[in-house]
């Protein structure tokens, strides 16, 4: 092999260790996690932890570490969530894709971009500010920091991926699929319903998925705005507090080296296997949608 | 009108409200912080530290940590992203390498912010004994940021078109005197403003330093690189709900937020002018 070339494998494998890193970083996030989460599991069996839903670390006669009522907390607040940002969030894709003229569009998206960047604690801010009074003034309670609050809160951090993901799949369904919807007479109402969202289903199925995945691994939000009370929640209106709450809230007070500690990583544990399964399927249908739509 | 017609204006309208009803999230939370943290505004609250409990005063410290924090992020992620740009539009054809990468990338842009901490805790600050800093927190918010520092560069390489690389590799330049003379010269401005857009994003984090360096309160500026330090989300949360007069310093909690929301606003401006300067370059 001449210099020249050995030059530029050399170059290339350089640019490729910098992709071996981003991988290495993604297996080391789960080893990591692994590792610390492994010693909880000598004082607490996997079955209590997973299916009990008693959580107290700090009590003095027993010590228990279940982690149910956080995984009910964390999803009642998700499905919350999407309930409100699923419909909205399609809604507005379907009203960028096909309704909005150029102009509109190009003010349009920027708005949705800059909801994205909002900073998750101004959110969680506005929760105990704005959303939380109001709540509390419908309900009679005291101040609003409830499961619903953190749904309308996490409605609007899961938006603008719902949104701007949806928008891909509409705008990436070929042409003639509505070309050929309006030539046999349908109108653009009847195209839209009919033939593009059923041909962008998969992609819209993936927008939301990964909307989910963001709204379960929240923190700050649902840190400020639901109350985090430590219990089984029995209604929308009750306080809750969700897995990332228990971490963010207990982490800085746990001593080094204890099975609260250990158990504060096993919680990381579950976070992280749930919205990496979360992702992987959202992948998945996403590939599968890309390969039916190329032609 | 006909059914099918007024079908078509209902559904239209409904659709309308949705994009209605985004932007006036957008609005009100936009005037809610403005009209509400304006008067906090001057210039003593932006160059002056808290005082009296953090009751009075100002938020530099945390205006200064939220900016060093910041330039390690982007040390850690601006190299690495682009490296990894580079060699996934440049090099890598769409092989099995390039497939894992990309997974790796979309999987860790969906790692919770929380999790991230717990891993800056785990390996920073106890493996490699960073403790607890701006450097521990940088290399949290570095890692985080890797998703959109990597997508951000990728699309200014793509804004580049083909027939630059391939003019330099018809007169026999190598692959790598093609991208480093016909490629990058172009692509580099937009790479940059790119990726440090990226890792400003992390400037409003708060979940990953919460247990990697922020302080509550200092009395003073940090002065190394492993040293304890104030960030204005961190300081918001603070305010907004662990500070003993929560009520009484609501001004504070509002003036805060409007910081925070101004710069990233100003960020997000840039970010789309630049992509529309790019978008134009593609087209000449």
């Amino acid at each position: 092999m001449n210099k020249r070339k050995f030059q530029d494998k050399l170059i290339e494998y350089i640019f490729m260790l910098n992709g071996v890193i981003v991988v290495a970083a993604l297996i080391a996030i789960f080893l990591l996690l692994l590792k610390n989460a492994l010693p909880a599991f000598k004082e607490i069996r996997v079955v209590e932890f997973l299916f009990s839903a008693r959580w107290n670390p700090t009590s003095y006669y027993e010590e228990t570490y279940g982690i149910l009522a956080m995984v009910v907390s964390t999803f009642m607040v998700t499905i919350g969530a999407l309930v409100i940002a699923i419909p909205l969030g399609i809604g507005t894709a379907a009203y960028l894709s096909d309704v909005a003229s150029p102009r509109v569009r190009e003010i349009a998206k920027p708005v949705v971009e800059i909801l994205a960047g909002i900073p998750s604690v101004v959110i969680g801010f506005l929760g105990i500010v704005l959303v939380g009074p109001a709540i509390a003034k419908l309900t009679g309670q005291y101040n609003g920091l409830n499961a619903i609050n953190g749904s309308v809160l996490l409605a609007i951090m899961a938006l603008p991926t719902i949104v701007s993901l949806s928008e891909d799949a509409l705008s990436s369904v070929p042409k003639v699929f509505g070309e050929a919807s309006l030539a046999l007479g349908a109108n653009p109402w009847q195209t839209l319903l009919r033939v593009k969202i059923p041909a962008a289903s998969s992609g819209i199925l993936a927008a939301c998925m990964l909307g989910m995945g963001r709204a379960i691994g929240e923190t700050m939000t649902v840190l400020m705005a639901t109350g985090n009370a430590p219990a089984m929640p029995a209604a929308l209106t009750d306080s809750i507090r969700t897995m990332t709450a228990t971490v963010a809230i207990e982490l800085g007070e746990v001593a080094y080296d204890t099975t609260h500690y250990y158990a504060l990583f096993a919680i990381g544990l579950v976070l992280f296997v749930i919205t990496f399964v979360i992702n992987m399927i959202s992948d998945i249908v996403l590939q599968n949608y890309k390969k039916k739509t190329s032609y | 009108m006909d059914k099918r017609k007024f079908q078509q204006k209902l559904g239209f309208m409904v659709l309308r409200a949705c994009m209605l009803v985004i932007v006036l999230i957008l609005i009100v939370i936009f005037t809610d912080i403005v009209t509400k943290g304006i008067g906090k505004i001057s210039w003593s609250f932006l160059t002056q530290a808290p005082r009296n409990g953090m009751t009075e005063g100002g938020i530099f410290p945390a205006i200064v940590g939220t900016f060093y924090v910041t330039m390690i992020t982007a040390l850690f992620a601006i190299p690495l992203g682009m490296g990894c740009a580079i060699y996934l539009n440049e090099y890598a054809p769409d092989g099995k390498r390039t497939r894992i990468i990309r997974m790796a990338i979309r999987n860790l842009s969906g790692v919770p912010s929380i999790v991230y901490g717990l891993f800056g805790v785990a390996l920073f600050v106890n493996m490699m004994k960073f403790g607890t800093g701006i450097l521990s927190a940088g290399c949290t918010l570095g890692l985080m940021t890797l998703p959109w520092t990597v997508t951000a560069s990728e699309e200014a390489l793509k804004a580049v078109p083909r027939s630059y690389r391939e003019g330099a590799l018809a007169l026999g330049a190598s692959k790598w005197q093609s991208i480093r003379t016909n490629v990058l010269p172009y692509a580099v401005p937009g790479m940059l403003t790119g990726t440090i857009l990226g890792v400003s994003r992390a400037a409003g984090e708060t979940a990953p330093i919460l247990f990697t360096g922020a302080a509550f309160f200092l009395p003073g500026l940090p002065k190394t690189i492993t040293d304890q330090f104030m960030a204005l989300p961190y300081h918001l949360y603070i305010m907004a709900t662990q500070h003993h007069d929560i009520v009484g310093v609501r001004p504070i909690a509002y003036g805060t937020a409007l910081v925070l929301i101004t710069l990233v606003f100003l960020m997000n401006l840039t970010g789309i002018i630049i992509r529309y300067r790019l978008r134009q370059l593609k087209k000449d």
